[in-house]
C-alpha cells in the first residue's frame, strides 16, 4: 500500500500501512502494532524444524555434500540467498531510494559559510519540502480528476437513465485518452523538426527522466497534461524517486551541483540513462526519414505540412506523450560491451577471489590491465580499496580477515568518501546476499569506528543503506542494522544525525519514515532519551505536515519498543510530547498516538501510572466516539493502562471500558477482535475486577462470539484466544472455564479440539483440578481420551500433552480410568500407523508417573512387557518413542521389579545402539546409562563389554547429548565392572584414525579415573605412554589433562607419579606433547595450589618456560595456561623473577613475548608485585629508589 | 610490530587487547622511566590500600595515620620525578 493511493470511499477495503505494515499486505499487524510478537516463532514451523533436526542421512552422504566453510549451507542446496528473493514487496522499497550525495558537516566548518557547491541542510530540507508539495499537488490532480470523472459518469447517467451504466464509463475513458494518444503522435511527428532546436532536446533528455512514481506510466495520462505543468513547478523531485533519476533529478533542483558529485553507481546510471536515451530519441532528420521511408521512386511522395499547422514546442506538452522505455527493465542492466573480455572463461584475478557475473558492474576497472604508476594517488587508492572489498566480499575466511583488517587499519587513510563511495554502492545491490551484506556491513561498522567524525558528511548515505536492516525479517539483521547506528550516532553525534534525518521524517514515502522512525529510536538509545527529548518535543508538535508529528510520536513508540523499562525515568516527558496527538485532526496521528501510548504503558508497567494522568481522559472519550481502527488502537491503550492502576480504579475503569468491548465482541473485523481479546486479557488479570463480574458479565458473551471453531483457524486468533481465556481461568477459578469447554473436546473439527485441549492443558496445569468436581472429572476425561483417539497423522504435541497434564493433574483420582488408558494404549500400540504407535509409546512415557501413584505396577509391568516386543519396531520415529517410554517405566517402578527382567531387556538393547537414527540413539543411551547406573549387577560383566563396544561408535554422534550420555555410560560400566576391561578397551581406541573419537576416548578414561580412583587407571594409562605412536602419546597427555582438570585437588597424590612423564612430553620434539603436556601443567597445578607440591611444579615449569618462544598459537595458549597456573600454585615472584630476564632485552621479539607474560601477571597479582620488585637505582633527576619499603621499627 | 599474520589474528590478539585496557600493563617499548612509575605507584596504593601497611609507616614516622596516607597518595602524583627528555629517534 502505498502512501500516494488515497483511501477509497467505497469499494474494496484499503488497510494503512501505518497501521497494518505494508509488510504482509493488510492480513495482520506488523511489529509496529503488535509489538510483542514481533520475534514470535511459529509453534509449526519449529516443530517441523525439530522433527527435521531427527532425520539424518548416511556419513557418506554427509561427507559427500560440500559445505562452505562458514557452515552456511542454505545456499548449497539450491535455494537463493539473495536478499531481494525473500523481501515482501515493502522491504523491497529500500531499493527505491536513493544514496544522497555528501553533505555539508556543519559543525566542522565555524563561521565559514559553506561552500555553494556542496548540498546544506537548508537544500535538503527544501527538497523534502518540494516533494512533499509535489506529492500533495498530484493528490489533489487525481481527487480532482475522479471528481470530474465521477461527475462526468453522473451526468452520462442523468441523460441516459436506463442501460447507461454499464456503458458511461468506457466513453468517459476513451474520451480521456484520446487527447493523450493524438498528443502522443503529435510529439512524436515533432520529433523531425527538433533537429532544428538542439537546445530543446537537450533539456527533453534531461526532463524526460520519470520524475514521477513509476506506475504513473501506467496510468492513463490525464487529458491536458496538467500533471507536467506542475512537475516543471516543483522541477525534478520525484515523488517515489527511483534511482535511475538520482543525477538528473538533483541537477535540476539545484543547478549548482554537479552530477560529479554523484556517487560512481548512480554516476554509472545516469551516464548509461544519458546515452541510451539520447540514442534512441535522437531527431530524426530528412536524410534518416528518406532511407526509412518509401521515396518518391516507388509511387510516394512527402507532403507538405497543412497551412496553419503550427508545431508545438513547449517541452512540458512533449513529456505528456507516452514515453519510450529507456535504459531496459528497472533492476536489470545490459552489461557493457567489453571487447576485451574473454567470453565462457571464469574471470579470474591474480590474488583476488573470482568475480560474480554481477560483480562486474562494481568491480570491473579491476579487470582493466593497468600499468601501476600511471595511476594518480586518488585513482590507485580506489583500486586498492576495491580490490580489498573484493576479498572482503567473496573472498575465503583468510582472505577475508586480512582484507578486513587492511580496510580497518588504513581506513583514515583511505578516507570516509573513497571508502564509502564504494561500499554503499555495493549493499544497494539489487543481488546481494544474506552473507555479502553481513560482511559488507560489518566493514562499514569497523570503518566507522576508525573515522570517527569523519563520517558526518556520510550520515545519511550510510542510514539510507543500514535503515532497512532495521526491519529486516531476520532478526540478527536487525541486531546488526541497530549496532551499526548506533555506533554512527556516536561517532558523527547528535546534532549530525538529527541533521541528516530531519528531513526524512516528513518524506512524502510511508517506508522512508517508518525505517527513519526506527532509525531514530536507535538514536535515542545510544545517545540516551534525554538528549532528544527537546527535538522530539518538536517534531510532534509540527504544524508543516501531519508526516512529521506521525513520525516523531511513532519515533516514542519506537524508543518504548526498544528501550522496555529503561524508558520509565523519562515517562512523563515522553507522554507529555505525544499526548497532543489524541487530539490531532488526522485519524493516522490519533492512532498511531494511541499506540505509542499503549506501547509506553506496556514498557511501564507496572509502574508509572501517573504520567499516563493526562492522556486518560482523551483516551476515554475516544472509546466513546469512535470506530474502526482508530477505536481498536484507543482499545488498545486503555487496555495497556488499565493494568498499571490501583484496585479500586482498574475494577471502575474495567467496568467501564467493558461495556465497549462487549459491544466490540460481536465485531467482524478480525483485527479489532485480537485488540479486543487482549485488552480483556489485560483487564481480567487485573486486581480490582471481581470474579463475579466476570462470571454474570462477560463470560456468557465471551464464549459466544469467540468459541467458534472460525477461531481456531487464525494461528494467531488461536493463540490469543488461548491465552485470554487462560487468563480469565486464573480469576473465575478451573471448573468455571473447563466446564463450558469440555464438551467440545468431542467437536468434530479438529483445530477447534486442538485448541481446546491447549486450553484445558494450560488452565489445569497452572490451576490444578481440585475444584473439578466428580461430574466434570467424567466428562473431562472422556473428552481427553475421544481427542486423543480422534486425532489424525498430526505432528504437534498439543493433544498429548494436554492428555499428559490431565492425567499427572488427577493424580490418584485418575486411577478408575488407568485401565481404560492402558487398553487404549495396548490397541494403539498395534495400530498399523506408524504416528499413532508413536503417539502410544509417547502416552505411556507421560502416563507412568500417575500409575505408579495410583498402584498400578502390575499394569505398568504389564505395558513393559508389551512395548519389549515392541522393540522390534522398524520406524525410528517410533522405536525411539518405545525406548522413551520403557525409560520411563522403569525408572518408575525399579530396576529389581522391572519386567521383563534387566538381564533380558539389556541384551535386546545392545543391537539398537548400533541404529544410527538419533532419536534412538539419544533414547537407547540414556536408558542403558540408567541401567548401567541403577542395575548393572544384573547383567553379566560380558554383556557390559559388549556394550563398551557399541559406545565407541556413539562417540561418533553428531548430537552432542549422545556423546556426553556414551561418556558418562563409560564411567558407569567402569564402576559396574571394574576399570581394567573398560580401560583396556579405551586405550586401544586411540589408535584410531579420527580425531573426534579420540578426544571422546579421552574424555572417558578421564571418566572412567575419576569414577574409579586415579590409582586403577594411571599404571596403565601411563604404560600406554610407551607405545611408540603419535596419537596414542597425545591421547595419553590428553586424558591426563582431562584426569587432573576432574579431580582437582586429589591430583596432589599422583603429581610425582605423573612428572618424569610429563618431562618427556616437555622436551619431547613435536609440538603438540609439548602443548598437551603444558596443558596437563595447568590444570594441575590451579589442582594443587596451596597444597605443598612447590618442588614438582617449579621443576615442571623450568621445562615448560622455554616454550614460550613458540608461535603457534594453540601453543601459546597452552604455555599461557600453564604459567598463569603456575603463578597460582607458586606465588607471583617466582614467575616475576623468570620475566626479569627478558623485559628490557635486547631483543624485540623476546621483550614483545615476556611482556604479554609480564601483562598476564601483573593483572592476576597487581598487589602482590610490589613486594618482589627489584631494588632500583635513582637515575638523574629521576627517583626510582623506593624508600618507604626500607623502613622498619 | 614484527608478528606473523596469523598470530596477529588469533586469541592471543585478543589478549594482548584485553591487556591493554588496563593501567599499568606494558608493551615491549615500554622505557625503563615508564615501569618504574607504574611499580612506584602500585607500591604506593598497596601502601594506602592495606590499613596495616599504612599503620606500620605511621608508627615509624611518628605521623597520623591519616598523613600517611594523604601523603603516599601525594606522592603518587610524580613518583619518579619528571619524565626524561625523550630524544626522537
Amino acid at each position: 500500500m502505498t502512501n500516494e493511493e488515497p483511501v477509497p470511499l467505497h469499494g474494496k477495503a484499503v488497510f494503512d500501512a501505518d497501521l497494518y505494515g505494508g509488510a504482509e499486505g493488510g492480513n495482520g499487524y506488523t511489529a509496529s502494532i503488535a509489538m510483542e510478537e514481533e520475534d514470535e516463532q511459529d509453534d509449526r514451523e519449529r516443530l517441523v524444524a525439530g522433527k527435521l533436526a531427527s532425520y539424518t542421512a548416511p556419513k557418506s552422504v554427509l561427507n559427500d555434500i560440500p559445505v562452505s566453510d562458514d557452515g552456511d549451507q542454505a545456499g548449497s542446496f539450491g535455494g537463493s540467498n539473495r536478499i531481494v528473493d525473500r523481501e515482501s514487496e515493502y522491504s523491497r522499497r529500500r531499493l527505491n531510494r536513493i544514496i544522497s550525495p555528501d553533505r555539508n558537516d556543519a559543525f566542522n566548518m565555524g563561521d565559514q559559510t559553506p561552500d555553494a557547491r556542496v548540498r546544506t541542510y537548508a537544500d535538503v530540507m527544501r527538497e523534502a519540502q518540494l516533494a512533499r508539495e509535489q506529492d500533495n499537488t498530484l493528490r489533489n490532480i487525481e481527487l480532482k480528476r475522479r471528481a470530474e470523472e465521477d461527475a462526468a459518469a453522473l451526468a452520462a447517467l442523468d441523460a441516459v437513465p436506463t442501460k447507461a451504466s454499464g456503458l458511461a464509463p468506457p466513453v468517459a475513458a476513451s474520451a480521456a485518452t484520446a487527447p493523450a494518444s493524438s498528443a502522443g503522435k503529435r510529439s512524436r511527428w515533432d520529433a523531425g523538426d527538433a533537429a532544428a532546436r538542439p537546445a530543446a532536446s537537450k533539456w527533453d533528455a534531461v526532463e524526460a527522466t520519470p520524475s514521477a512514481p513509476a506506475d504513473a506510466w501506467g496510468a492513463t495520462p490525464a487529458p491536458g497534461a496538467s500533471k507536467w505543468d506542475a512537475g516543471e513547478a516543483t522541477p525534478g523531485a520525484g515523488a517515489r524517486r527511483n534511482r535511475w533519476d538520482a543525477t538528473p533529478a538533483d541537477e535540476a533542483a539545484g543547478g549548482k551541483r554537479s552530477r560529479w558529485d554523484a556517487t560512481p553507481a548512480a554516476l554509472y546510471h545516469a551516464l548509461k540513462v544519458e546515452r541510451e536515451t539520447e540514442a534512441r530519441n535522437r531527431p530524426l532528420s530528412d536524410a534518416d526519414l528518406d532511407a526509412l521511408l518509401p521515396g518518391a521512386g516507388d509511387g510516394y511522395r512527402v507532403l507538405e505540412a497543412p497551412p496553419g499547422y503550427e508545431p508545438i514546442r513547449t517541452p512540458a506538452r512533449k513529456l505528456a506523450a507516452t514515453p519510450t522505455p529507456y535504459g531496459g527493465t528497472p533492476l536489470y542492466g545490459i552489461p557493457e560491451e567489453d571487447r576485451g573480455q574473454a567470453f565462457d572463461v571464469p574471470i579470474a584475478l591474480e590474488g583476488l577471489p573470482d568475480l560474480k557475473p554481477e560483480d562486474q558492474q562494481y568491480f570491473g576497472k579491476l579487470l582493466q590491465e593497468v600499468d601501476d604508476g600511471e595511476l594518480s594517488v586518488e585513482e590507485a587508492k580506489e583500486r586498492r580499496i576495491m580490490k580489498l572489498l573484493l576479498k572482503v566480499k567473496n573472498g575465503t575466511p583468510p582472505q577475508r580477515k586480512s582484507a578486513l583488517r587492511a580496510l580497518t587499519d588504513k581506513a583514515r587513510d583511505f578516507g570516509a568518501g573513497a571508502l564509502f563511495n564504494q561500499i554503499l554502492p555495493l549493499l544497494m545491490s539489487p543481488t546481494l546476499e544474506d552473507q555479502e551484506r553481513h560482511l559488507l556491513v560489518k566493514v562499514i561498522d569497523r570503518v566507522l569506528f576508525k573515522l570517527d567524525d569523519l563520517v558526518r558528511p556520510f550520515v545519511h548515505k550510510i542510514l539510507v543503506v543500514i535503515e532497512p536492516l532495521l526491519i529486516d525479517e531476520d532478526y540478527y539483521a536487525r541486531v546488526e542494522g541497530r549496532e551499526i547506528i548506533a555506533n554512527l550516532a556516536k561517532a558523527a553525534g547528535l546534532a549530525s544525525m538529527i541533521a541528516a534525518m530531519r528531513p526524512d521524517i516528513d518524506n512524502v514515502d510511508e517506508y522512508v519514515r517508518n525505517t527513519t522512525a526506527r532509525a531514530f529510536s536507535v538514536v535515542a538509545s545510544a545517545l540516551g532519551i534525554p538528549t532528544l527529548l527537546p527535538f522530539l518535543k518538536a517534531v510532534c508538535q509540527s504544524k508543516k505536515s501531519w508526516q512529521a508529528r506521525h513520525t516523531g510520536i511513532k519515533i516514542v513508540q519506537q524508543i518504548s519498543i526498544l528501550m522496555g523499562c529503561a524508558v520509565l525515568p523519562h515517562l512523563r516527558a515522553l507522554v507529555d510530547i505525544v499526548k497532543g496527538g489524541l487530539a490531532d485532526e488526522n485519524q493516522k496521528v490519533k492512532t498511531i498516538t494511541a499506540l505509542t501510548v499503549s506501547a509506553l504503558a506496556e514498557a511501564a508497567a507496572p509502574y508509572g501510572i501517573e504520567s499516563f494522568d493526562d492522556v486518560l481522559e482523551p483516551l476515554w472519550k475516544g472509546i466513546r466516539l469512535l470506530r474502526g481502527k482508530v477505536l481498536a488502537a484507543y482499545l488498545k491503550a486503555i487496555g495497556f493502562i488499565i493494568p498499571l492502576m490501583d484496585a479500586m480504579y482498574a475494577n471502575y475503569y474495567t467496568r467501564e471500558v467493558m461495556v465497549v468491548l462487549l459491544r466490540e465482541f460481536a465485531t467482524p473485523d478480525e483485527e479489532m477482535k485480537k485488540i479486543v481479546l487482549r485488552v480483556v486479557k489485560q483487564c481480567v488479570a487485573t486486581e480490582g475486577v471481581e470474579p463475579d463480574y466476570i462470571r454474570t458479565e462477560v463470560l456468557p458473551e465471551f464464549f459466544k462470539h469467540f468459541w467458534v471453531r472460525r477461531m481456531a483457524l487464525d494461528r494467531r486468533n488461536y493463540r490469543v484466544l488461548v491465552e485470554t481465556t487462560v487468563a480469565i481461568a486464573e480469576r473465575v477459578g478451573c471448573a468455571e472455564i473447563v466446564g463450558r469447554v469440555v464438551e467440545d473436546l468431542k467437536d468434530e473439527s479438529e483445530p477447534y479440539r486442538k485448541m481446546v485441549m491447549e486450553t484445558v492443558d494450560k488452565v489445569i496445569a497452572s490451576l490444578g483440578t481440585a475444584d473439578i468436581g466428580a461430574a466434570l472429572e467424567e466428562q473431562l476425561f472422556d473428552g481427553v481420551l475421544y481427542a486423543f483417539q480422534e486425532q489424525v497423522a498430526d505432528e504437534s504435541p498439543v493433544v498429548l500433552n494436554g492428555f499428559g497434564t490431565v492425567v499427572n493433574a488427577l493424580g490418584t483420582r485418575a486411577k478408575p480410568y488407568l485401565p481404560q488408558i492402558a487398553g487404549v494404549i495396548k490397541w494403539r500400540l498395534n495400530n498399523k500407523s506408524a504416528k499413532i504407535r508413536q503417539q502410544a509409546a509417547d502416552l505411556i512415557a507421560r502416563c507412568a508417573p500417575v500409575m505408579k501413584r495410583c498402584d498400578q505396577e502390575g499394569l505398568l509391568a504389564h505395558l513393559g512387557v508389551v512395548l519389549y516386543e515392541n522393540l522390534g519396531e522398524e520406524y525410528p520415529d517410533v522405536l525411539g518413542s518405545v525406548l522413551g517410554a520403557l525409560k520411563a517405566i522403569v525408572n518408575v517402578i525399579g530396576m529389581t521389579r522391572m519386567t521383563p527382567p534387566i538381564k533380558d531387556l539389556l541384551p535386546r538393547l545392545t543391537p539398537i545402539l548400533k541404529n544410527r537414527h538419533e532419536k534412538v540413539q539419544e533414547n537407547c543411551i540414556d536408558l542403558v546409562g540408567r541401567i548401567a547406573d541403577r542395575g548393572a549387577e544384573f547383567v553379566p560383566a560380558r554383556e557390559w563389554m559388549r556394550i563398551c563396544f557399541e559406545l565407541l561408535d556413539m562417540l561418533r554422534a553428531f548430537k552432542k547429548a549422545i556423546r556426553r550420555a556414551a561418556v558418562n555410560t563409560f564411567g558407569y560400566i567402569a564402576k559396574a565392572i571394574g576399570p581394567q576391561d573398560v580401560l583396556v578397551t579405551l586405550l586401544n581406541n586411540l589408535k584410531v584414525q579420527e580425531r573426534q573419537s579420540r578426544v571422546c576416548t579421552t574424555v572417558a578414561i578421564a571418566i572412567v579415573a575419576e569414577t574409579c580412583a586415579p590409582f586403577t587407571v594411571l599404571p596403565a594409562l601411563m604404560n600406554e605412554y610407551r607405545v611408540p605412536e603419535l596419537n596414542v602419546q597425545n591421547g595419553v597427555l590428553k586424558s591426563l589433562s582431562f584426569l587432573f582438570e576432574y579431580i582437582g585437588e586429589m591430583g596432589k597424590d599422583y603429581i610425582y607419579a605423573v612428572t618424569p612423564l610429563l618431562e618427556d612430553a616437555l622436551t619431547d620434539r613435536d609440538l603438540v606433547h609439548r602443548q598437551t603436556a603444558a596443558f596437563v601443567i595447568q590444570h594441575m597445578s590451579l589442582g594443587v595450589t596451596g597444597l605443598g607440591c612447590e618442588d614438582a611444579l617449579l621443576h615442571l615449569l623450568n621445562l615448560v618456560w622455554p616454550n614460550v618462544f613458540e608461535t603457534s598459537p594453540h601453543i601459546v595458549q597452552a604455555v599461557t595456561g600453564a604459567i598463569d597456573g603456575c603463578r597460582c600454585a607458586l606465588g607471583p615472584a617466582t614467575i616475576l623473577n623468570f620475566l626479569l630476564q627478558g623485559l628490557f632485552h635486547p631483543a624485540r621479539k623476546v621483550r614483545e613475548v615476556y611482556w604479554r607474560h609480564y601483562n598476564n601477571l601483573y593483572i592476576g597479582s597487581q598487589d602482590a608485585l610490589t613486594a618482589f620488585y627489584p631494588r632500583m637505582e635513582d637515575e638523574g633527576i629521576n627517583t626510582y629508589a623506593r624508600a618507604e619499603l626500607d623502613v622498619f621499627i | 610490530m614484527a608478528q606473523t599474520l596469523q598470530d596477529r589474528l588469533n586469541i592471543n590478539s585478543q589478549l594482548e587487547h584485553l591487556q591493554s585496557k588496563y593501567v599499568g600493563t606494558g608493551h615491549a617499548d615500554t622505557t625503563r622511566f615508564e615501569w618504574n612509575l607504574n611499580i612506584k605507584r602500585d607500591t604506593y596504593a598497596s601502601l594506602v590500600g592495606h590499613h596495616s601497611l599504612a599503620t606500620y609507616h605511621a608508627i615509624a614516622e611518628n605521623e597520623s595515620i591519616g598523613r600517611v596516607k594523604y601523603n603516599f597518595v601525594q606522592n603518587m602524583l610524580f613518583p619518579c620525578g619528571l619524565p626524561p627528555e625523550r630524544d626522537d629517534d
